[in-house]
C-alpha cells in the first residue's frame, strides 16, 4: 500500500495531480496489467521484440535522465556505460557461475558507475556541448577497449559475449531456453525498482541538489553545495543504471551481442527517448523509451491492420517519414516531451 | 561630524573603534581579475558581530568585487586575491571552499537573486539546508520561521521559483540563505531591479532578522539611501578603495556623500522640485 502510494505521488508529480483516486486507478491497472495480463495474454513476439527492449531502454533512458535531465550535465556516454555493465555481468557469471544472477545484473551496475565517474571528472570544468563531446570520447575509447582486450570477451574467437543459462530461485532466466515471460518479468520489476528508488532520490537533498547544480551552478556553491561531488554522484548513479540496463540488454533481449550492439547510436537513441518524452521527468523517460522503441513497430503493423496494400519498401520509407514527422511535431507542440504534453492535457480536460 | 577618511593602502583595521571584536576583518584587501586588471587594492574592512555594516559605491567601485572575496567566489571569474587578509571570528578564510564558509556561518545572497528557477519555492528553501546536519525537525522549524518572516513565500511555496515576482525572488535568496542557519549574511544588491516599496519591505526585513535573530549583515548597495536607513555603520568603496567611512548618521550627514551618493545635492533637490511641478 505504501508503495502504491508512492507511485501514485510518481506518476501525480509528473502528471497533474487533480485526482488522486484516478491516479491510484491508473497506476493500479497499469501495474496489475504488466505483471499479470501481458505476461499470460502476450506472445513470444510481443514479449521478444517489443516490451523486452522498451523496458531496457526505459532503464537506460532513466540513467540518462538522471545525468541530463535533473543533474544537468549532458553526456553521449550511454552506449559505452552500458557495454561496461554489460561485460562485467559477462565476465562475473563466466568466472563464477554459481554466483546467482540478479545480484550478477545488481553488481555489474557499480562497474559501469565507477567508470562514469572516472569520466564525469572533466565536467567540474566544461559544461554543454563540451561536456558532450568528452563524455563522447568516453563511447568510443570503452568500445574500442572491449574490441581490443580479449580478455573481456573471454578470448572467444567470434568476438562476441554470451548469456550463459543461470537460474534465479530455480527459474531459467537468462540463456537460449530462458522463457520470454520470465525474461519480461525479471525486467519489469528491476525497472519498477529503479523508478522507485530515482522517485526517492529525487526527492532527497541529493536530488535537491542535482536539480539546483542544474538551474544555477553558481547558486548551488554558494548555498553550500559542493558541485564537483554532486556532479560525481550523479555521473555514478546514472552509469550504474545505464549499466543495469546494458546488462540486461545482453542477458535478457540480445543473447549474445558484440561491441556494435552499444555503438554511439545506443548513446543518441537514448537521448532521443528522454528529449521526446521528457527531460528532467522520470516518467517521461520511460514514455520516451516506448515512444521511440514501440512506435515505429506499430507502424510497420499499421498498414496491414489498415488494409493498405503497399510495396514493403515503400512502405518502410513512409513510416520512417512518420516517425520523424511525429517527432518533429511532439516537439514543437511541448519542446519539454510528451510527459508534459500529457499534463497539460489532463490540465485542461479536468481529471 | 567628522568622517573619517583613510588613506587604504597603510589598512588602519586595527585602529577603527567599530567594535570591539570584529566578526569579518578585510584586511588591505586586493584583488586582480585575469591577472591583470585591478579591482580592489587594499580594502579593510570590520564587521562587529550582530552589525549591519553598508558597503556603498557606484557601479564597478568594486562592492560585488569585495563580497565576493570573502565568499571566495573570485574563481569563478578568473579573479583572484593577490594581497590582504580575510579573517572570520579570527581564523583567515580567504583559502576556503564556499560551502566550508556556508558550514563555519557565512553565506552570501549573490546580486540578481539566483534562485533555481525549476524548483518551487519549498525546494529552494530546502536547498539552503544542505551543509546542516541537525536532523529534519530543526530544518522544519527554520523553514516555519522563514516563512513567518516572508508570509508571501509561504503563499507561493508550491509555486516554481522561476514564476515568482522579482521581489518574491529576493526574499527567497533571503531566505534560501537563511535555512543554512548563518552567523552572517552577505547581501549583494538586494534592491536592484525591484520597485521602492519592495526595496523598503526587504530592508525592514533585514533589519528585523538583524534584531531578532541577531543575524550579521554586510550589505553591497548603490541605493545609499536605503542601505545607510537600516546600516549601522558603512564604508564607501570608489574605484576599488575606500574612499570614506563612517557611522550610518554619520554618512547621511556628510555633505559630500549628501552630493555623491545620497542624490540630495542642491542641483538634485531643484530637479526633483521643477519635476514635482511638472508632474
Amino acid at each position: 500500500m505504501i508503495v502504491l502510494s508512492y507511485f501514485n505521488d510518481l506518476y501525480g508529480t509528473f502528471f497533474a495531480t487533480r485526482s488522486r483516486t484516478i491516479n491510484t486507478v491508473f497506476v493500479t491497472v497499469i501495474s496489475l496489467l504488466a505483471l499479470f495480463a501481458v505476461p499470460t495474454l502476450a506472445n513470444e513476439y510481443w514479449l521478444q521484440a517489443i516490451l523486452i527492449p522498451f523496458l531496457v531502454f526505459a532503464l537506460a533512458a532513466l540513467g540518462l535522465n538522471l545525468l541530463t535531465g535533473f543533474a544537468g550535465q549532458l553526456s553521449l556516454g550511454t552506449g559505452g556505460f552500458m557495454a561496461v555493465g554489460a561485460y562485467a555481468a559477462f565476465k562475473m557469471t563466466t568466472a563464477w557461475p554459481e554466483m546467482d544472477i540478479i545480484a550478477i545484473f545488481f553488481i555489474s551496475g557499480f562497474f559501469a558507475a565507477g567508470v562514469g565517474i572516472l569520466f564525469g571528472l572533466p565536467s567540474l570544468r566544461i559544461k554543454g556541448f563540451y561536456l558532450a563531446v568528452a563524455t563522447l570520447a568516453a563511447q568510443f575509447f570503452l568500445i574500442w577497449l572491449f574490441n581490443r582486450v580479449p580478455w573481456f570477451y573471454n578470448d572467444n574467437p567470434s568476438g562476441t559475449i554470451t548469456a550463459p543459462p543461470r537460474t534465479f530461485a530455480g527459474v531459467m532466466v537468462t540463456g537460449p531456453e530462458a522463457a520470454a515471460e520470465v525474461r519480461y518479468l525479471v525486467a519489469l520489476v528491476l525497472l519498477a525498482v529503479f523508478v522507485f528508488f530515482s522517485w526517492n532520490l529525487m526527492r532527497s537533498r541529493f536530488g535537491r541538489a542535482w536539480m539546483a547544480v542544474r538551474d544555477m551552478d553558481v547558486a548551488a556553491e554558494i548555498v553550500g553545495i559542493p558541485l564537483l561531488r554532486t556532479k560525481l554522484l550523479a555521473f555514478g548513479v546514472s552509469s550504474y543504471l545505464c549499466g543495469v540496463a546494458g546488462a540486461l540488454f545482453v542477458f535478457l533481449y540480445l543473447g549474445s551481442a558484440e561491441t556494435i550492439a552499444f555503438d554511439v547510436n545506443v548513446s543518441f537513441l537514448v537521448l532521443f527517448m528522454i528529449i521526446v518524452g521528457g527531460l528532467g521527468s522520470i516518467a517521461g523517460s520511460i514514455i520516451g523509451a516506448a515512444f521511440i522503441t514501440i512506435l515505429p513497430i506499430f507502424l510497420t503493423n499499421l498498414n496491414p491492420i489498415l488494409g493498405i496494400d503497399l510495396a514493403v519498401d515503400i512502405a518502410k520509407h513512409i513510416e520512417v517519414i512518420i516517425f520523424g514527422g511525429l517527432i518533429i511535431v511532439i516537439l514543437i507542440l511541448e519542446p519539454h516531451g510528451i510527459a508534459r504534453l500529457i499534463a497539460i492535457t489532463r490540465e485542461r480536460l479536468r481529471i | 561630524m567628522t568622517v573619517q577618511s583613510e588613506s587604504v593602502a597603510g589598512g588602519g583595521g586595527e585602529e577603527t573603534a567599530a567594535a570591539p571584536e570584529a566578526l569579518l576583518r578585510l584586511d588591505a584587501v586586493e584583488v586582480v581579475y585575469d591577472h591583470v586588471i585591478s579591482v580592489l587594492q587594499g580594502v579593510s574592512i570590520d564587521v562587529p558581530e550582530g552589525g549591519i555594516v553598508a558597503l556603498l559605491g557606484p557601479n564597478g567601485a568594486g562592492k560585488s568585487t569585495t563580497l565576493k572575496a570573502v565568499s571566495n567566489l573570485l574563481r569563478v571569474e578568473r579573479g583572484e586575491i593577490t594581497g590582504g587578509q580575510i579573517h572570520f571570528r579570527g581564523e583567515r578564510i580567504d583559502k576556503l571552499a564556499p560551502g566550508d564558509l556556508v558550514r563555519r556561518g557565512i553565506i552570501q545572497v549573490m546580486e540578481g537573486r539566483r534562485c533555481f528557477p525549476h524548483l518551487t519555492v519549498h525546494e529552494n528553501l530546502l536547498t539552503g539546508s544542505y551543509t546542516r546536519k541537525d536532523g529534519k525537525a530543526a530544518v522544519r522549524a527554520d523553514l516555519e520561521r522563514v516563512y513567518e518572516h516572508f508570509p508571501s513565500l509561504a503563499e507561493r511555496r508550491r509555486i516554481l521559483a522561476g514564476f515568482i515576482s522579482g521581489g518574491e525572488q529576493q526574499m527567497l535568496a533571503i531566505g534560501r540563505a537563511l535555512m543554512s542557519r548563518p552567523t552572517m549574511v552577505l547581501l549583494d544588491e538586494p534592491s536592484m531591479g525591484l520597485a521602492p516599496q519592495v526595496v523598503a519591505r526587504i530592508f525592514s526585513e533585514v533589519r528585523q532578522l538583524n534584531r531578532e535573530e541577531g543575524v550579521t549583515f554586510l550589505l553591497a548597495e548603490q541605493n545609499a539611501n536605503v542601505a545607510l536607513g537600516v546600516a549601522d555603520y558603512g564604508y564607501i568603496l570608489d574605484s576599488g578603495q575606500i574612499a570614506l567611512e563612517g557611522t550610518a548618521a554619520e554618512l547621511q550627514d556628510n555633505p559630500a556623500v549628501r552630493e555623491h551618493y545620497l542624490g540630495l545635492s542642491h542641483a538634485v533637490e531643484a530637479a526633483s522640485d521643477e519635476g514635482g511641478h511638472a508632474g
